[in-house]
């Protein structure tokens, strides 16, 4: 009898979900000077500054090519992540709620997306769907991955909205609110605090699967690089700076999702 | 006195457990009524059911003259008029001591901020609290926290408080304060329905004690009555057990 006389503790208690597909969070344990973040972050921030300096033919010349396709690679994945999270915020309500068809539906595009590749859906949107309506290459790539991304968001919005204590719906209730506005008022202020790191995480995940979009020929970080070396045939000099450029940005957004995630935990709210 | 609350003939099954069978209470206006029982007699379950957290399987509960239990009916109109105070205080975390109270004032009667601000502040001097206003709930003592959780549920004037064991998250010196604020609302004449096993309190306020076991109502008396000669055996073991 689960729901009787449920014995708990009293006091705050921190909640943590840890969604992760593998994006690099560094450890705060691992406090060393020689940190696994460290060595990654500035070698690589090292050599995009000093492989230019000491060799300007090609580094520089790359360098000063790739700007606009990170300021693209940027764009796509700003828009994207701000998309995704509207799409994640409707899935993650739709996957909780009571009504069975809405929670059905939002529950049948979790399971689709998540069971369909990127690469594929984004081919899909802009290639296959291209048949009946000619979308911009841009509107394509976003709209790709803002509905891939916001089933991953949904389910970061389920879990958090999920980790919230019962009693906090309970006592909004009995206090006469709607559920509406238990959600509003309790329940989703307290998500937020939770699922800001996981949605650290989804974007720098995001920033990486950007790359993708390259190959609906949006001229982002990494088509730049391509058209670069596609003119000097100067392969392994132009992707050496792409994949460097790419790990100097996750791995500092990377060290910010983890500071953040530090400070959450310290301020008790 | 008129009848306040009248559960009748009330039962409340989780898949296969009866937790509440066959329940029947009336509580009158202004009645101090404490529930004791062991350990998953139900005795929060019909608590719950009073205001509809937990939905009876058949039978009838009466506020005054609406029913509850008509799954037709408001019920967030009837929350209104039923404060409820939790074992874990439930109090909201994101929210200092003085939004938690004015919150539900604000959103659900349409009360202005200033006005259920100034309300909220002379419910937290009532509950000795004054100067914790600004505080979190985790800047607060459970027994603090348990005290804003009663000016919580005050905040929406209601008529009848439901208090659900409201002292057993707490540490011992603690709970003074909290029954202390309980009895100071039955003296002012509020219509009270506690789960609790304080003796003290009990004594002190309670019109009525109702004895639960396995989701029964077993025996029913006043307070000197059901503690110092109760007449079926199932309530004398359960009190040789806490006393």
């Amino acid at each position: 009898m689960a729901q009787v006389d449920q014995a708990g503790k009293p006091g705050p208690t921190t909640t943590h979900i840890t969604i992760s597909d593998g994006a690099l969070i560094p450890d705060k344990g691992e406090g060393s000077f020689f940190s696994a973040w460290r060595i990654s972050f500035f070698g690589a921030l090292g050599l995009v500054v000093l492989l230019p300096v000491l060799s300007p033919d090609p580094y520089l010349n790359i360098l000063r090519f790739l700007p606009d396709g990170i300021l693209r690679t940027f764009q796509v994945t700003l828009i994207s992540i701000f998309f995704s999270l509207i799409i994640g915020l409707i899935t993650g309500l739709g996957r909780i709620s009571r009504n069975v068809f809405i929670n059905r539906l939002a529950t049948v595009y979790v399971e689709v997306i998540r069971g369909i590749p990127l690469l594929v859906q984004l081919f899909y949107i802009y290639f296959a769907l291209g048949r009946f309506l000619s979308l911009d290459r841009m509107v394509a790539a976003i709209l790709a991955m803002s509905v891939c991304y916001g089933a991953y968001m949904g389910e970061i919005f389920r879990a958090g909205i999920q980790s919230i204590p019962k009693g906090q719906m309970e006592a909004a209730l009995a206090l006469g609110m709607s559920r509406r506005q238990a959600l509003q008022l309790v329940i989703l202020p307290q998500t937020m605090k939770i699922i800001l790191p996981p949605i650290g995480n989804e974007f720098i995940a995001l920033l990486k699967d950007s790359s993708l979009v390259s190959i609906v020929a949006v001229s982002d970080l990494l088509r730049r690089g391509r058209e670069y070396a596609a003119t000097t045939f100067q392969y392994f000099e132009a992707y050496t700076m792409v994949a460097l450029i790419y790990l100097v940005f996750t791995l500092f957004f990377s060290k910010l999702v983890a500071l953040m995630e530090e400070r959450l935990d310290h301020s008790g709210r | 006195m008129a009848d306040r609350i009248r559960i009748t003939n009330v039962s409340k099954s989780f898949r296969t457990v009866e937790a509440v069978r066959n329940a029947s209470l009336t509580v009158q206006t202004g009645q101090v009524v404490l529930i004791i029982g062991p350990s998953g007699s139900g005795k929060s379950t019909l608590l719950r059911c009073v205001n509809r957290l937990e939905t009876a399987t058949s039978g009838e509960i009466w506020i005054d003259d609406q029913l509850v239990t008509d799954p037709k009916g408001n019920i967030r109109q009837i929350r209104e008029e039923v404060g409820m105070v939790f074992q874990n205080f439930n109090l909201f975390p994101h929210l200092t001591a003085l939004q938690n109270i004015a919150l539900s004032p604000r959103k659900v009667k349409g009360i202005p901020r200033a006005q259920a601000e100034e309300r909220a502040r002379v419910l937290l001097t009532r509950v000795g609290l004054a100067e914790k206003e600004d505080s979190y709930p985790d800047q607060l003592s459970g027994g603090q926290q348990q005290r804003v959780a009663i000016a919580r549920a005050l905040a929406m004037d209601p008529k009848v408080m439901l208090f659900d064991e409201p002292t057993s998250a707490l540490d011992p010196e603690m709970i003074k304060e909290v029954l202390d604020v309980m009895l100071s609302l039955a003296a002012e004449g509020m219509t009270m329905l506690v789960v609790s096993h304080e003796m003290g309190f009990a004594r002190a306020a309670a019109d009525l004690v109702v004895f639960m076991d396995q989701g029964e109502i077993i025996e029913t008396g006043t307070p000197e009555q059901l503690f110092d000669s109760p007449k079926e055996e199932r309530t004398r073991r359960f009190l040789k057990h806490i006393l």
